[in-house]
């Protein structure tokens, strides 16, 4: 609280002005005019250490004046407090761009331009990202229909339009040979699209291309009630999705304000590790299985197999689980299932031990690994990278510890940092990550608190079976929630969670009804790939496999 | 001769007098493809990691005779399209769907491949027989790798049956948009 007195102390000072500060469900809000909005932003980078750009976002109101609203995530490691700042535009304003400040906001801005059609100025590259190129129209504005589907008659042409200039280098002068991978290449494992300018073997520049699974989660969530958004954050990232599942409940949770009970918090953690674990073990794998170590897959999918019959046996589906509820999780965990579950961590342990010895000291491993994408510190702070990526380049960043939740600061468990922030270092964090949770499971599991799974509270969750057909308190309950539906208060809240590939936010906004007005995830694949182009320029085709297989690339969390 | 008439158990071969045996042509050529199927997993989404299991150590497709996963159209005749397809990815799907050589199959894998599953959005397609025909469609979300099993097996059966296609022959590209 003191910290953000002084913060508005130096504000007014350096600024001579009054700024007004808002305070709204614990996060700190920023009002400023357009105009002021490069200078404020240079100082708070500069002298304030807010180094990174978490997040920028549109909201559109219709019936305001001014339809649209941009708000910019900010977040200071060393001061561990975060800041947003908001701007309202109408529809033909200009802003000024942030990416001269912070580099990561050049895809954030492009997706507000994608989304909303405002326009930002100065920025190099201002087209779609997420729509095709044929769109027509701006999907996120509230009177754009849901279900109004637009055909694309022709997939884009090879393009090299991302450089600063905005002008592609000529490739027929330099020698250059055009090349297209993806977007139905088996190594980006997913939707990727990556162009490239080979000067022989080696990469001499490359354009990504994403939007190719851009499966609308945003307006989906628009459109549907709180607890149906549910399944909907399952297939963000798909590789561990009771992750996501966790991070939007917290979300809607605290713009609720409520706590959920101590066991439910332990079944949340112990999903969260467990799904840490399978979504290493597919990063891991498959980044063997495209250098040709398919040992290395098979044996590791094995783990993820286990973990699969853990949720089966949890809720009956394998990999979107869709456990948890706003309020707690859906039902009792099955009888043994933390007995299971220490079973599972002895097996684990030594699958782990497996994939050192297969990888680690693995010559082929090392030498197609080490040096390759490094990148370090600063240049990661900029482009917003979070998770293993960043840890990997020294920075103790993990939000479990920084800004614990759920109970993460009494358990004992360490953060692995790497040294050199190449894509070995990313698997050496990653595999020592992946220990961590299994003591952290362990841990949990040994003292499960006893108590109920979910808050009782019958404004947000449903009662029990056999109360609505047991008895009519419990019959009107169900009714009216499932009518009336759940309804958070006005407001508007970000939380963020340590999810496998880094921090994963979700900014909502409730307008006080039974959907969400707004719901933006920060992904935190969509800051590391835009920097992918400036990390592979001089390394070899085979390096941007390596490079790909080692950030981890979700294309569901990419896309949305 | 007098071995291999114990090792034939069925009665069609018990006068076998001769190392061969008659068939009709159709039926030895389906046999054989039925048995030799080489898909290629057009993986997009979450479908595409239960894919993984699917040809991953426990489900392991390869003992259903469709081992040999191909990642290029060129060399496969069944296509899995697992995942999400959206208004994005449908002129490049339909594109990689000529470049196979017939014969030709589609499974459309999940919900989201089968009708655009609960995605009813502005940038999804609604279903990938919208863009190319399908043969068999597996519901779940994503389902389970049994029930993608017994997809392959349907179509193993189709071909064993040489069972009519009026959907793939009658079809013209661009007509169910």
């Amino acid at each position: 609280m003191s910290s953000i007195k002084q913060l508005k102390q130096d504000l007014n000072q350096r600024f001579k002005k009054e700024f007004v500060f808002n305070q709204i469900c614990h996060s700190h809000i920023l009002e400023l005019e357009t105009g002021e909005l490069t200078s404020v932003l240079q100082y708070l980078k500069k002298y304030q250490s807010f180094d990174f750009l978490m997040c920028v976002t549109g909201v559109h109101y219709p019936e305001r004046e001014k339809e649209f609203e941009v708000c910019y995530e900010l977040f200071s490691v060393k001061k561990i407090s975060r800041l947003r700042i908001k701007v309202f535009v109408k529809e033909e304003e200009v802003i000024p761009t942030a990416q001269f400040i912070y580099p990561t906001a050049d895809w954030f801005e492009r997706e507000i331009y994608d989304m909303y059609g405002l326009k930002f100025k100065d920025h190099p590259n201002m087209k779609r990202i997420l729509t095709h190129h044929q769109f027509k129209g701006y999907p996120l504005r509230k009177d754009y229909p849901a279900d109004l589907q637009q055909h694309l008659s022709e997939s884009l042409e090879f393009s090299m339009d991302n450089e600063p200039d905005g002008k592609a280098p000529d490739f027929k002068d330099k020698d250059l040979i055009p090349l297209n991978i993806g977007p139905s290449h088996p190594a980006t494992h997913g939707t990727l699209r990556i162009m490239a300018l080979m000067d022989g073997e080696k990469i001499y520049r490359a354009n990504v291309e994403i939007g190719y699974l851009h499966r609308c989660f945003e307006k989906m969530a628009e459109v549907h009630p709180y607890n149906q958004v549910i399944p909907y954050t399952d297939r963000l990232n798909y590789c561990s999705s009771p992750m996501n599942n966790v991070g939007y409940c917290k979300t809607v949770e605290e713009l609720l304000d409520v706590e959920i009970p101590p066991k439910a918090q332990a079944m949340r953690i112990i999903l969260c590790e467990l799904s840490r674990i399978i979504d290493h073990i597919v990063c891991i794998g498959a980044a063997a299985f495209d250098l040709g170590a398919l040992t290395g897959f098979f044996q590791a999918f094995t783990y993820r197999e286990k973990v699969y019959t853990l949720f089966e046996k949890l809720c009956g589906a394998r990999l979107t689980v869709s456990m948890t509820r706003v309020g707690g999780m859906a039902n009792e965990p099955p009888k043994n299932w933390f007995k299971d579950i220490l079973q599972f961590c002895k097996e684990m342990k030594g699958g782990i031990k497996d994939i050192d010895t297969l990888l680690t000291y693995n010559k082929i491993w090392m030498q197609r690994n080490q040096k390759v994408g490094v990148i370090d510190t600063e240049q990661a702070i900029s482009w917003g990278y979070t998770g293993p990526c960043l840890r990997s380049t020294g920075l103790n960043l993990d939000l479990r510890k920084v800004e614990p939740y759920y109970g993460y600061e009494s358990l004992d468990f360490e953060i692995p940092v790497g040294t050199t922030g190449d894509a070995y270092d990313r698997y050496l964090v990653r595999l020592e990550e992946m220990r961590q949770s299994v003591k952290i499971i362990e841990q949990v599991c040994k003292n499960v608190p006893a108590g109920d799974y979910t808050i009782r509270d019958k404004d947000i969750v449903l009662p029990e079976k056999k109360e609505v057909y047991g008895n009519i308190e419990g019959l009107m309950n169900h009714f009216m929630l499932v009518i009336h539906g759940l309804r958070p208060p006005k407001g508007e809240c970000y939380s963020a969670t340590e999810a496998a590939n880094g921090e994963l936010g979700f900014y909502l906004v409730s307008d006080g009804g039974p959907k969400p007005y707004r719901l933006k995830v920060r992904p935190p694949c969509f800051p590391i790939y835009q920097s992918f182009p400036h990390c592979i320029q001089g390394f070899l085709t085979s390096d941007a496999i390596t490079l790909l297989g080692s950030m981890n690339i979700i294309a569901g969390e990419l896309d949305r | 001769m007098e071995e291999k008439k114990i090792s034939l158990s069925n009665d069609k071969f018990q006068n076998l007098e001769s190392p061969f045996f008659t068939s009709r042509m159709d039926r030895i050529v389906a046999w054989s493809r039925r048995n030799s199927l080489w898909p290629m997993t057009y993986g997009t989404a979450c479908c595409g990691i239960e894919i993984m299991s699917v040809l991953g150590p426990r489900y392991d497709l390869a003992r259903f005779g469709a081992e040999v996963v191909r990642f290029s159209p060129r060399q496969s005749d069944l296509m899995i399209v697992a995942g999400t397809i959206t208004e994005k990815m449908a002129p490049i799907i339909s594109r990689v769907y000529e470049q196979m050589i017939e014969p030709k199959y589609v499974i459309a894998m999940g919900a989201c491949a089968s009708s655009g599953g609960f995605y009813r959005a502005y940038h999804v397609l609604q279903g990938v027989d919208k863009v190319i025909p399908v043969d068999v469609y597996v519901p779940g979300c994503p389902p389970t790798p049994e029930a993608v099993i017994d997809g392959v097996m349907a179509i193993q059966k189709m071909i064993t049956e040489n069972r009519p296609r009026p959907y793939k022959d009658q079809w013209k590209p661009g007509a169910y948009r």
